[in-house]
């Protein structure tokens, strides 16, 4: 099962995705994520004005059958949730990179998103 | 070293995702969970139940010997039909809940689960030595010799007659599978080999559950999956498997039912037959029915939009003076209504539809309403 991992990206191990502009990023989780997690049928997201850390876990999803964490890529102050994929959790099966990203986050450490992965190491990690 | 069915290799073909389930190592799903299960409501859907037990037990006392050791009657069905049925401990707790399908008049096939064949058959055999006649009771586990499917969902009685167009020679009753009625049972001939093809199972749908030797599942199984392909049926895993039986209310061993629940507190009195002569647990079960339970497994429904329910989230009751009142131990988003449901134990009082209690997920609590099992019924 081939996944999209678009190379304008960045990537966590732990299967989320990075778009920096700025000091605001935009976070996300992995078409190959979310294909693992099959029918995602329920989602909550951190409160705007939440600090975050990178690693911590923030937000959940939920499958049929199991719930699990999202952890955020980088630290800093949530300042938007996407509250579309919580009307409509099936956004992030369809459109993981688009109209299915969770959070929007004011960057503590701009220099953070640079030791992410990039596209081809995390394709290599998840091939 | 986990267990393996003969159809695994079948598994692998078909792309499925293998998880850890009783000690074996089985598909969870083929394409999604939602899928499947709405494949199964809709059309058909083929699952492997290889991994269940069987336990054959035959004999001119092989009846009284079953009927002291399981709660429901079988003496109240014929030779070609099977009972849903219960074995319990002398607490009444549940040591395994099973279908003993009856063969002949001295001949029976308990099918067991797959992750209690063990404690079953130590229990069943315990059972043996102390019965007086024992002498006519012979009690094989003859789990390995079987593999079993079962073929599950409105469409399926459109291509099973084509699936198994000879009977046995030794065949107990009707000529066609789709002659067979609700728990009914018999032998066809398939591929010179003798197979068991029941109007039984799991999802609350009508279907069929085929028992065979474990040499022929697999050619069962490609038989019916080509059979199938053009009345849109689809393999279907252990998801699906769960969250249709959860939206049909049927227990599953290790959740609703254990060694220290009743069937009286898991709702199941209907199976427990107390106009027999005595029966392991019978006095425990009696006490219950006339004394009340302290304890009744309710099935409730989410009402707010929230996470759905899983097993061992905290129940409680509602109102300033809320207390924690018993735990989840089903729960799914439910892919029939588009909500989350499960099922639980809680006090009697608390256990008439309409109650309304709240559910602990992740430290909040949302709430829910107990209903009436089961969630899903099928239309007739």
């Amino acid at each position: 099962m081939s996944s999209n991992v678009p190379a304008n990206l960045k990537y966590a191990k732990s299967h989320e995705w990075v778009r920096a502009e700025g000091e605001i990023a935009t976070v996300g989780i992995t078409d190959h994520a979310q294909h693992e997690l099959t029918d995602i049928v329920f989602v909550e997201l951190p409160a705007v004005g939440r600090k975050v850390k990178a690693g911590e876990a923030c937000a959940v999803v939920e499958s049929v059958k199991t719930a699990s964490d999202i952890y955020s890529p980088v630290s800093g102050e949530i300042t938007e949730a996407n509250q579309a994929i919580v009307d409509n959790p099936a956004l992030v099966n369809t459109d993981p990179y688009g109209s299915g990203w969770f959070y929007k986050i004011k960057l503590a450490n701009v220099g953070e998103v640079a030791s992410l992965l990039k596209s081809e190491q995390y394709l290599a990690q998840i091939g | 070293m986990l267990k393996r069915t003969p159809l695994f290799a079948a598994h692998q073909r078909l792309g499925a995702r293998l998880v850890e389930f009783g000690g074996w190592e089985m598909p969870v799903q083929y394409s999604s969970i939602m899928d499947e299960h709405l494949a199964v409501r809709r059309a058909a859907g083929l699952f492997d139940i290889s991994h269940m037990g069987e336990v054959n037990i035959t004999g001119a006392t092989a009846l009284e010997f079953l009927n002291r050791t399981l709660t429901n009657d079988l003496r109240k069905i014929p030779p070609g039909y099977g009972q849903y049925t219960l074995m319990c401990n002398e607490q009444g707790g549940v040591i395994d809940d099973l279908y003993a399908y009856r063969l002949g008049n001295e001949d029976f096939l308990l099918v067991i689960n797959a992750s209690r064949i063990e404690p079953d058959v130590a229990w069943l055999k315990k059972q043996l030595d102390a019965f007086p006649k024992r002498g006519a009771v012979n009690l094989e586990d003859v789990s390995e010799k079987y593999g079993a499917v079962a073929l599950q969902g409105p469409r399926a009685v459109e291509f099973v007659d084509q699936c198994f167009p000879m009977i046995a020679k030794n065949r107990i009753a009707v000529l066609r599978a789709t002659e067979l009625k609700k728990n009914q049972v018999d032998r066809f001939e398939f591929e010179e080999r003798v197979v068991y093809v029941a109007r039984t199972g799991y999802t609350g749908e009508d279907g069929f559950e085929v028992i065979a030797p474990a040499a022929s599942i697999e050619a069962v199984w490609n038989r019916i999956m080509a059979e199938g392909h053009a009345h849109c049926l689809q393999p279907a895993g252990l998801g699906a498997r769960d969250t249709l039986r959860t939206e049909a209310c049927y227990p599953l061993y290790g959740h609703e039912l254990d060694e220290q629940t009743t069937p009286i507190e898991a709702g199941l009195g209907f199976f427990v037959a107390f106009d027999k002569p005595d029966f392991v647990g019978r006095e425990v079960l009696a006490n219950q029915k006339s004394q009340g339970l302290s304890k009744k497994c309710v099935a409730f429904k989410m009402t707010d939009k929230s996470a759905p329910p899983r097993p061992h989230y905290p129940i409680w009751s509602t109102g300033s003076e809320a207390t924690r009142i018993g735990e989840v131990v089903s729960g799914t988003q439910s892919p029939t209504l588009g909500i989350g449901i499960g099922l639980g134990y809680v006090p009697p009082t608390f256990g008439k539809p309409g109650t309304g209690v709240e559910i602990e997920i992740r430290g909040k609590r949302s709430p829910a309403l107990v209903v009436q099992k089961p969630f899903y019924r099928k239309p007739n």
